[in-house]
């Protein structure tokens, strides 16, 4: 049992190691999603605001990450 | 229609993100064959891939069954969260914010693990555990990134190449060297393939959506082009001031 919540972890693990970061990326392509097929957002448009927003999400990922190190050394 | 773009970025992102597990999970057989005996160190190897064999040859005929539109899309988002992932790493690592994995570090610390249980009854069961483990798990990676790279244009072929390749290359140098694979510039490797899979992921989520690329498969290049482009930048911009020190932060 333990080996194979191991192995479960380790598979979520390849997915998500900043929690924040996944879960902002999964409700950035849901809402694009729903744009594309709801809101009449063209395809190309939808691609390009999956392309930036992945990029700000990044972004605030690693300013969060590195602010963390600054509080931690002081 | 196949592009020499998507051919070629395909095997080349199956090729990377490969030998980077592949370096890992020898490290771990290296251990197991040299601290304990090479009987469980193979025993432990040929049970994964078999394992994983299984894994491929049942999701292979799944895949087929599914719209590639709805495939693109899905296999996109998880490319986005993977690449994603190994990015942040990579920059951090990069950046000197975290400090960068070492194999010869990973090797000694798992000799040392499986030394001090040498002793036990079962010493050849843990050890040759270790070696499944390693193997099932950055496998596993290694048959998501095949599958991940391969599937939205039906190049599976080429990425299972780029990954054979990667296994060949690293089995070879490891015989010849005999030791953890610790000359490896693991973080860069890591830094151009968290570009590439966040890159095949935005492209293939597009076209999941229905984008109609300007340029074809030219424009992974395009999109690779402002990631990296980004990603760069934001090492320049996190790097602390020379004779900082480094420390690990939180994920």
């Amino acid at each position: 049992m333990t080996a194979v919540k191991t192995v479960l972890a380790e598979l979520l693990g390849l997915f998500i190691d900043d929690g924040a970061l996944a879960l902002a990326a999964i409700a950035l392509i849901a809402a694009v999603s729903a744009a594309v097929r709801w809101a009449g957002l063209p395809g190309l448009g939808g691609g390009l605001l999956i392309l930036l927003g992945c990029l700000l999400i990044l972004a605030e990922s690693l300013a969060r990450a590195a602010r963390a190190r600054r509080r931690g050394g002081g | 229609m196949t592009s020499t773009t998507a051919i070629l970025s395909t095997v080349t992102a199956s090729f990377l993100g490969s030998f980077v597990e592949v370096v890992e999970a020898f490290t771990i057989i290296l251990a197991v064959g040299l601290s304990q005996s090479w009987r469980p160190a193979f025993i432990g190897t040929a049970a994964a891939l078999a394992v994983l064999a299984v894994l491929v040859l049942l999701l292979g005929p799944l895949l087929e069954l599914v719209p590639i539109e709805a495939l693109q899309f899905a296999i996109g988002t998880l490319l986005i969260l993977f690449g994603l992932r190994w990015l942040r790493k990579a920059i951090l690592r990069a950046a000197g914010l975290i400090p960068l994995r070492d194999e010869a570090r990973a090797f000694a610390a798992e000799t040392d693990q499986l030394r001090r249980r040498s002793a036990e009854r079962r010493a050849d069961w843990l050890a040759g555990v270790a070696a499944f483990k390693a193997v099932l798990l950055e496998g596993v990676e290694v048959v998501f990134i095949v599958i991940a790279v391969g599937a939205g244009r039906g190049l599976i072929g080429y990425a299972s190449l780029g990954a054979a390749a990667a296994c060949l290359l690293v089995l070879i140098i490891g015989l010849a060297v005999h030791r953890p694979l610790s000359r490896v510039p693991e973080n860069t490797l890591k830094f151009a393939v968290g570009l590439l899979l966040t890159s095949f992921g935005v492209f293939w989520t597009g076209e999941g959506l229905g984008a109609d690329w300007p340029g074809a498969d030219l424009s992974l290049l395009g999109i690779l082009a402002v990631v990296a482009a980004v990603s760069f930048a934001a090492v320049r911009l996190l790097r602390p001031p020379a004779g900082a020190p480094v420390r690990e932060v939180a994920p």
